[in-house]
């Protein structure tokens, strides 16, 4: 019986609802000692000096000199140090590590750190340098904007997002006979061996990386685990005990990512009756202090920023620049909920400008098969932007109450949106991931670096292969995430595990069904021994991408989305009150209905928490509200009942028709809050519109779009 | 100390300021009570004292003196609310599982049937970063309905 497209029994069982799931934090290893980073408290400038005022009599300390390999935490570029040398370039950069086994003790101990002090700098729009400049051209823009009848501007910008994931980082390294096992909270196994093989040089030999329960990532545990695992295993080498490091929350909110903070500016021209003509665009990130992530998170950012629409003539310029604060990083959209929060706020203003309303304006515009988008892509049948958009308004009623509402202190709001799915360009090309299945004496394994972190990446891969291989899906286990044992399949990132490793899954899958014949897998293990097919990703046939001209398939599809979003201005305290929120999206095929649901619920709770809640307040280069306290994320009293609608259009290049399905819901919340609260009278372009910022904001006359007609 | 821990009377040699959460997870070997920030804001460390939800990382556990404490460890394993919570996928990650789980446990076995909004307040105490509560309250109100016959 085919299991995908079934809510079936997760693969985690009833763990996680009866306490017995093992997370990082649970695990006890004899001997174990708990770590302890020492952070510098200035944002910049160098360390001249460092005092232990502590008897250090059963303390281990570690430093730059400890480290056997390059000091850095190895990503796209090796610029950020694992341990201050001299240089500080952002607050809460470690500088010394301690270890002891009594907790106490290690939290009393102090450490003076001496300072010379440089000017900081905070503003992206000033800083001195850059670590990618992008950009992406079509089309004639000085011919686009000649033939422009109306040309609207404007400055949208997006706050900083701090990921709350409810379990705070956490990584143990744990010494074992011919090398050392770090067991963390964390997404991608294998970023964490690449960065240590570089930290530790010829000493890597013998290294292993598992991932342990995680709970919650959200991109927060994408690259930052490197850091904590080169920490735990630097005192671990020197101890020869595990250790352990855990933060706290607070030191979890201050020192690790967040969501990077954007500015876009739009210029757009468009024809009388509102078709695009040209768009030029401006997109600056906030890449803090180290470049991390931040090139790919620009280069997803601009891909996305001209929205689900048709343009013949766009100029994307985007930059992603240094500052002193702590480095921004991944987290779920990765640069596209930021310019298309932009370009959908802009949108709503281009139709008011010219009394249409806003579902008309987009309707005109939106991306059909044929289309090309701004990178030149040449969209296929996987393009549903029409169907999501005029369903979400059709379900809403949205013209009827947007007439209706107009003058109130509520509003109806809507945003369009896509996600590319998989890896950026070449992307998936440099991965080279390989996925693989194993016979086992009771059916099959799947063998990936995959992780499982809340969104059922082991349930939803074990559908594909059971009905791709043709047996029951209890038949399916997969193995724990554990370096040497399962072969790199690349990152849990980017919409791409379903997509990308659910595809060569399935080939695996498919190669092992023709090889063992009529017998059951269990049937041939028992009779031959252990069979392992190995896939490797190869790129679709005729799929083009130049990473030089930015131009060519940027995805190899993308996820649709319209989310309509009914909202309530309170006249007195100006908090906006989300009492409806309805999310329209297609991304394939679910495999799994009720997880499906879940990233989208999940996604869009998340949206309207970055929309209206959550604020980053940076005082001198540090986070000033790190506590759950006063850095507030949506409780079941803030998060509206939704409406959620999955379409279908099964994508060929898929596994059973499914695309990438992680990030794309948190794209819409945002615009879709903000343009309703535009409608009930505010002019509002920054997020998070705090009821603070909303007392400031612009009122606005009553709108009379097109809707009234 | 004396308390009757899931049901069993035990006795503990602990420092009476010493957090109740860490009792639970360093001294009764019972780690499916979570710490997910140690300042009573997120819930992840909710057990039942005396049949009421509290944060355990707020509590000092000569608090709990004489009391009955319940840990996720003390339900049997199979309640409607566990099952329900599994099916509906109101725990993604599960690290605030245990935390709703017993915070929404008064609930599900109090006959009256809760309202949403009831649920809503019931679970407001309790963060969860990855289903933005629909699916948590479709398993409560669920387990409700499994747990008195009235599905």
């Amino acid at each position: 019986m085919a299991s995908v497209g079934t809510s079936v029994e997760r693969k985690e069982g009833m763990d996680r609802a009866t306490g017995a799931a093992r997370y990082a934090d649970d695990l006890r290893f004899p001997g174990m000692l708990v770590g302890r980073t020492i952070r510098s408290t200035i944002p910049r400038g160098r360390v001249t000096g460092v005092r232990l005022d502590f008897d250090p009599a059963g303390f281990t300390v570690v430093d730059h000199r400890d480290i056997p390999g390059e000091n850095c935490i190895a990503l796209i570029e090796r610029d950020q140090p694992c341990l201050v040398e001299s240089v500080i370039r952002h607050a809460a950069e470690p500088i010394l590590l301690l270890a002891h086994e009594d907790r106490d003790r290690l939290c009393a101990a102090t450490v003076h750190v001496e300072y010379e002090r440089e000017e900081p700098v905070f503003d992206p729009a000033r800083s001195e340098r850059e670590f990618k400049h992008i950009t992406i051209v079509k089309g004639d823009l000085d011919r686009g904007f000649a033939r422009a009848e109306v040309v609207v501007e404007g400055t949208y910008s997006t706050g900083a997002q701090e990921h709350v994931y409810i379990e705070p980082n956490v990584v143990i390294a744990v010494p074992e006979p011919g090398g050392m096992a770090i067991h963390g909270s964390l997404q991608c196994p294998y970023y964490v061996l690449k960065a240590l093989k570089v930290l530790l040089g010829s000493e890597a030999n013998g290294v292993r990386v598992i991932q342990t329960e995680t709970g919650g990532g959200f991109g927060g545990k994408e690259e930052y685990p490197s850091m904590i695992a080169a920490h735990a295993c630097l005192l671990a080498r020197k101890s020869g005990r595990p250790v352990k490091i855990l933060y706290d929350r607070n030191e979890d909110m201050v020192a690790t990512t967040k969501r990077h903070p954007a500015i876009v500016r739009h210029r757009t021209g468009l024809t009388r009756e509102g078709k695009l003509t040209a768009m030029e665009l401006d997109v600056l990130i906030d890449g803090g202090a180290y470049c991390t992530l931040s090139p790919v998170v620009l280069s997803r950012g601009v891909i996305h920023a001209a929205g689900p629409y048709s343009c013949a003539n766009t100029r994307i310029e985007g930059r992603a620049v240094m500052t002193n604060t702590p480095p921004n990083g991944a987290f779920r959209g990765f640069g596209a909920p930021q310019t298309q929060f932009a370009m959908e706020v802009h949108m709503d203003r281009i139709a008011e400008h010219m009394g249409l309303d806003p579902f008309t304006l987009r309707l005109r515009n939106a991306l059909k098969p044929g289309d090309t988008t701004a990178t030149g892509q040449k969209l296929g049948s996987d393009v549903s932007a029409v169907a999501v958009l005029r369903e979400a308004a059709r379900r809403t009623g949205f013209r009827r109450k947007r007439a209706k509402l107009a003058g109130t202190h509520r509003g109806i709001g809507l945003a369009l949106f896509y996600h590319g799915a998989g890896f950026t360009g070449g992307g998936e090309v440099m991965l080279a991931s390989r996925a693989g299945l194993e016979t086992t004496p009771d059916g099959v394994r799947i063998l990936v670096a995959n992780t499982e972190i809340g969104q059922g990446t082991r349930t939803m891969l074990a559908q594909i292969v059971a009905d791709a291989l043709g047996v029951p899906y209890e038949q399916v286990q997969l193995a724990q995430p554990d370096t040497s044992v399962v072969p790199d399949s690349g990152p849990t990132v980017a919409s791409r595990t379903c997509m990308v490793v659910g595809g060569l899954l399935e080939r695996c899958a498919q190669s092992m069904r023709a090889r063992l014949g009529d017998a059951s897998p269990a049937e041939h293990h028992a009779r031959h021994g252990r069979l392992e097919v190995v896939e490797q990703y190869a790129p679709p046939p005729g799929r083009k991408w130049s990473d030089e001209t930015y131009r060519g398939d940027a995805y190899a599809t993308f996820a649709w989305g319209c989310d309509v979003a009914e909202v309530e201005l309170d006249p007195v305290t100006l908090e906006a009150r989300v009492h409806k929120l309805t999310a329209v999206q297609e991304f394939g095929r679910p495999i799994h209905p009720a997880l499906a649901r879940g990233q989208i619920e999940g996604g869009t709770a998340q949206g309207l928490g970055w929309a209206l809640l959550e604020h980053v307040v940076m005082r001198d280069g540090v986070m000033a509200n790190a506590q759950l306290t006063n850095y507030v994320i949506p409780t079941t009293l803030d998060t509206p009942p939704m409406d959620v609608v999955m379409l279908e259009n099964p994508f060929a290049g898929g596994p059973f028709g499914a695309k990438g399905l992680g990030e794309l819901p948190i794209d819409g919340p945002a615009p879709a809050v903000v343009n309703a609260i535009r409608h009930a009278g505010l002019d509002v372009r920054a997020i998070p519109a705090t009821p603070e910022a909303l007392a400031l904001a612009p009122r606005l006359a009553p709108s009379a779009d097109g809707a009234a007609s | 100390m004396k308390l009757v821990l899931n049901g069993s009377p035990r006795e503990l040699e602990v420092h009476p300021l010493k957090r109740l959460l860490d009792v639970l997870r360093e001294d009764c070997g019972l780690p499916g009570t979570k710490e997910g920030c140690g300042e009573g804001e997120c819930g992840a460390c909710t057990v039942l004292v005396d049949g009421e939800p509290v944060v355990s990382c707020l509590v000092p556990c000569a608090q709990v003196e004489g009391c009955e404490v319940v840990t996720i460890e003390g339900l049997a394993g199979d309640h409607p609310l566990q099952r329900a919570i599994m099916r509906e996928v109101g725990s993604q990650c599960g690290i605030c599982t245990p935390g709703v789980i017993l915070a929404a446990y008064p609930l599900v076995e109090s006959p009256r049937r809760p309202t949403l909004q009831r649920v809503r307040e019931a679970l407001a105490g309790n963060l969860c970063r990855c289903t933005g509560y629909e699916a948590i309250h479709r398993a409560v109100l669920g387990a409700h309905a499994e747990r008195h016959g009235t599905a």
